[in-house]
C-alpha cells in the first residue's frame, strides 16, 4: 500500500456537488426534539429511508443463505418437511379433521404451514432486529422502526419460494381456489404482517433490557402452531373452542388464507372480525411500546 | 451567513439505575425483581438522575469551525450523540440545516458475509447516501481504498488494513455539509486519528461546518474558529479558541504556580541553604500557569543562604505529562563559584522559548552543591510548580500551520540549512 492511497479526496466546493433530488437530504432542514412517547408511525420518515429500508432488506436476504450447501432450497425444505410430518402424525395416524369442504388434508397442512412458517421467521427476526443490529443503533440514525418493519419483509422471500410447493399440491389434489376470492389472499398475509410487526416492536423493545425474549420465543412459536389450526380445519372443533381461538390472530390469517387459495371453508366473519382487531390492537401496543423506550435504545442496548 | 445548528436550551436527563440494568439476564432481571419486592423504599431512594446536558444553547453558523472541549464526563459525546441523533434529548431543540456526518460511523454496518461492493452500497445508504450518489462515487471510492482487486470478495476474507481502507474511503465520500467529529470516541490507531483530523482539516478549509470535540487542544487552537467549553452538561464559556483554552486550562490545573514558605522554620533544606519560594512567572495576557509555547518561561527560586561554608547554586529539573525528565539545568556561572555570602537571593531559570512541548509540565527546584563527584542537595522541593504550555495556533511554532499530535518532551524551533539544489542553479 503506498502512502499516497491513504490521502483524502479533497471535498468539492459547494457549488460543484452534483445535482440532487429535491426530497434529498442536503436540502432538509433536520430538527430534533425529545422524542414523541405516543403511537405513532411517522410515515413521511419511513418514506424518506426507504432506499436504506430496501437496503437492510436486501443486506438480509442476500445473507441469509450464505454458506450454506443447500442454500435457497431450504426455503422449501423447511416448510415441506414440517407439512409431511403433520400429514404422517395428525393426518394419518390421529385422522384430524379437513374442514367442512373435506379439503385435502395435505394442502390444507402446507396452506397452514406456509403463513406459520412466515410468522415464526418474522417473529425470531424482528425481536432480535434492534440487538442484532447493535451497532448500527449506537453509530447511525436512521428511525428504529426501520428494523423491525424490515425483519417481517425479509421472510416474505421464503414464503414466496414456498409457494409454488403449495401450488403443486393443489394442482395434485385438485384444491383450485375459487374465482375471485384468491384477489384477497394477500390481505391476510397482511394481517400476518400488520400482527408480526407489532409483536415485534414490542419484543425488540423489551429485548434491548432484558436478553429473555430470546428463550421465550421458542416456546412460543412452539405452541402457536396447535392454537391457529395449522393442523386442523378451525371450524372442526367446538364453536366455544373456535371463539376462543379467535383472539388469535393468526386462527384468522391461516382459516382466511386456506378460504381464499384452497377454497376451503369459508371463515366465520365475526371470529375474523376479532383475529383482525386483535392483530390491530397488538399492533398498536406494540408500537407504544417501542416508542416509549425508543429514547433509551442507544443508551442501554 | 445561514445558520448550520443552532441548538435552543438543550437537556438530556439520564437515570442512573438505568445504565446498570443495561444488560438484563433471566436470572438478573427474576432477582432484580425480587429485590423490589423485598425493600421497595431501597429502591425508591436509589433512583438517581444525572443531567449529562442542562439548558444548553449555541449557534453554529454555516462555515464555521467550532471546538468543544471539556474534562470527561462534561456532556461533550453526549452532546455530539444528540446531534447526530443517536440519542434524543429530554428537552429542548435542535435546528439542523444539511447532511449531517460523523467520523464515527465509519465502517458502521459493514457485514463480513457481504462483498466489497455490497457493502459500499450499504454502507453508503446506511450513512445516508442516495443509491445514485454511490453509483457516482463507486469508482473514487474504490481507486481510494485500494482494494479494486478484492471488490467482490467478502469483506471477511479482508486483511483488517483492508477493511479500515475500505471503510473510510465511503465515508470520506460521503461530503457532508456538517462534519461532527470526536476525538474521544474515535479509538483506532494512530494513523486512523491522524486521516480523521486530516479530512475534518480539508472539510473545514473547504467551507463546511465542523463540531470538534476533543482533548487535544493544540488541535483546537490550530484548526477551530470558536470553542466552546462545557462543564456539568452546561456551556461554560463560549469564544475565541486561544482564550477559552486558557481559561479552561486555567481552571483544570491543580498545581500552584507559586509557592511560598512564610518563615525559615517552615522551609525546605539544611542548616546551609532554605528555599523559601518557587514561582513560575506569568506570560502578559495570559492566565497564570498557561505558558505560550513562544515564549521563554521564568522560574523563579527564592532561596536563604544561612551561613557561609560552601559554594552553592540553584537547578531546576523539569518534567512532562508522563513524568519524563525532559531536563536538568543549574547555574553554573562564575558567581557561585566561591563560599556563598549568606543572604536572600532570588534566581531565575530562563526556560527558551520553542523548546518544551504543549501540555503539562512541572517543574523540581534544588540548592545544591558540588561535592564532587556527587551533587549535593542542601535544599530540594519536589513538584514544586506546575503550569501548562499552550500553542495559540498561530502558525509560528514549532508545529508549523500543523494542528495534529506532537510527541516528543522537547519541541525545539530548529534551524534548517538547504544546499541549494544543483539542478536548478
Amino acid at each position: 500500500m503506498s502512502q499516497s492511497k491513504l490521502e483524502i479526496p479533497a471535498p468539492a466546493p459547494h457549488s460543484s456537488r452534483p445535482a440532487t433530488d429535491s426530497d434529498d437530504r442536503v436540502d432538509r432542514l433536520v430538527v430534533i426534539r425529545p422524542a414523541r412517547r405516543w403511537p405513532h408511525l411517522d410515515v413521511s420518515e419511513l418514506w424518506h429511508f426507504r432506499e436504506l429500508l430496501a437496503r437492510l432488506v436486501w443486506r438480509d436476504v442476500s445473507v441469509r443463505y450464505k454458506q450454506t450447501f443447500l442454500g435457497v432450497a431450504w426455503a422449501i425444505l423447511v416448510p415441506v418437511f414440517t407439512a409431511a410430518v403433520y400429514v404422517v402424525i395428525f393426518g394419518k395416524f390421529a385422522q384430524f379433521p379437513a374442514g367442512e369442504k373435506n379439503t385435502a388434508y395435505p394442502s390444507l397442512v402446507l396452506a397452514g404451514v406456509l403463513p406459520m412458517q412466515y410468522f415464526a421467521s418474522a417473529l425470531t427476526g424482528s425481536s432480535m432486529s434492534l440487538a442484532s443490529n447493535l451497532q448500527l443503533v449506537t453509530k447511525v440514525y436512521f428511525p428504529r422502526t426501520l428494523l423491525p418493519l424490515g425483519s417481517v419483509i425479509v421472510p416474505l422471500v421464503d414464503f414466496i419460494v414456498g409457494l409454488p410447493v403449495l401450488i403443486a399440491l393443489m394442482w395434485h389434489y385438485d384444491t383450485w381456489p375459487n374465482g375471485a376470492q384468491v384477489l384477497l389472499a394477500p390481505v391476510f398475509i397482511l394481517l400476518a404482517m400488520v400482527t408480526v410487526l407489532g409483536l415485534g416492536f414490542l419484543f425488540s423493545a423489551v429485548n434491548v433490557r432484558y436478553r429473555d425474549v430470546r428463550y421465550m420465543i421458542p416456546v412460543f412459536l412452539q405452541v402457536l402452531p396447535l392454537l391457529s389450526g395449522v393442523m386442523y380445519a378451525v371450524e372442526a372443533i367446538p364453536t366455544k373452542w373456535q371463539w376462543v381461538l379467535a383472539f388469535n390472530p393468526m386462527t384468522a390469517v391461516i382459516a382466511g388464507w386456506r378460504w381464499a387459495v384452497l377454497d376451503a371453508a369459508t371463515p366465520n366473519l365475526g371470529q375474523t372480525a376479532v383475529g383482525v382487531g386483535v392483530g390491530l390492537m397488538l399492533f398498536v401496543v406494540g408500537l407504544a411500546v417501542f416508542r416509549s423506550s425508543e429514547p433509551r435504545f442507544a443508551d442501554t442496548i | 451567513m445561514p445558520t448550520a445548528i443552532e441548538a435552543h436550551e438543550l437537556s438530556k436527563k439520564y437515570q442512573l439505575g438505568e445504565m446498570q440494568a443495561a444488560y438484563g439476564t433471566l436470572r438478573e432481571s427474576l432477582s432484580h425483581a425480587a429485590s423490589r419486592l423485598a425493600g421497595r423504599e431501597h429502591r425508591a431512594g436509589g433512583k438517581q438522575e444525572i443531567w449529562a446536558l442542562r439548558d444548553v444553547s449555541f449557534q453554529v453558523p454555516e462555515g464555521q469551525v467550532l471546538g468543544v472541549i471539556g474534562r470527561n464526563g462534561a456532556g461533550k459525546s453526549t452532546l455530539l450523540k444528540v446531534l447526530t441523533r443517536i440519542t434524543t434529548p429530554t428537552s429542548g431543540r435542535v435546528e439542523i440545516r444539511g447532511r449531517v456526518g460523523s467520523l464515527l460511523e465509519v465502517g458502521t454496518g459493514f457485514h463480513p458475509e457481504l462483498t466489497g461492493r455490497e457493502n459500499i452500497y450499504l454502507n453508503g445508504s446506511i450513512l445516508g447516501m442516495k443509491r445514485r450518489e454511490i453509483d457516482q462515487r463507486f469508482d473514487a471510492m474504490v481507486e481510494f481504498s485500494g482494494v479494486e482487486r478484492f471488490i467482490d470478495t467478502p469483506v471477511k476474507r479482508y486483511s483488517s488494513g483492508m477493511y479500515v481502507r475500505l471503510a473510510f474511503s465511503v465515508a470520506a465520500h460521503l461530503e457532508p455539509e456538517i462534519m461532527l467529529v470526536d476525538e474521544v470516541l474515535s479509538v483506532g490507531d494512530a494513523e486512523f486519528q491522524r486521516r480523521c483530523l486530516g479530512r475534518m482539516e480539508e472539510l473545514g478549509s473547504a467551507g463546511r461546518t465542523v463540531l470538534f470535540v476533543s482533548h487535544a487542544l493544540s488541535a483546537i487552537a490550530q484548526l477551530c474558529d470558536r470553542a466552546l467549553q462545557i462543564d456539568g452538561g452546561t456551556v461554560v464559556q463560549d469564544g475565541a479558541p486561544a482564550e477559552v483554552i486558557a481559561n479552561y486550562l486555567h481552571q483544570t490545573h491543580s498545581a500552584g504556580v507559586e509557592r511560598v514558605w512564610p518563615s525559615e522554620d517552615a522551609a525546605p533544606g539544611d542548616d546551609l541553604a532554605k528555599v523559601m519560594a518557587v514561582r513560575v512567572l506569568p506570560h502578559e495576557g495570559m492566565p497564570p500557569g498557561i505558558m505560550d509555547v513562544r515564549r521563554p518561561i521564568g522560574i523563579e527560586i527564592v532561596f536563604r543562604v544561612l551561613r557561609r561554608g560552601k559554594p552553592v547554586f540553584p537547578k531546576i529539573k523539569v518534567l512532562d505529562r508522563e513524568s519524563t525528565v525532559a531536563f536538568n539545568a543549574m547555574d553554573t556561572d562564575e558567581r557561585w563559584h566561591e563560599p556563598t555570602p549568606p543572604g536572600e537571593y532570588a534566581a531565575t531559570a530562563w526556560i527558551p522559548g520553542n523548546l518544551l512541548n504543549e501540555g503539562a509540565v512541572s517543574g523540581e527546584v534544588a540548592i545544591c552543591s558540588l561535592d564532587f563527584p556527587k551533587l549535593e542537595h542542601h535544599a530540594a522541593v519536589y513538584e514544586a510548580v506546575s503550569f501548562e504550555v499552550l500553542d495559540p495556533g498561530e502558525g509560528d511554532s514549532a508545529r508549523g500551520a500543523f494542528g495534529g499530535q506532537w510527541k516528543g518532551v522537547v519541541r525545539p524551533l530548529l534551524e534548517w540549512t538547504v544546499e541549494p539544489d544543483p539542478i536548478s542553479r
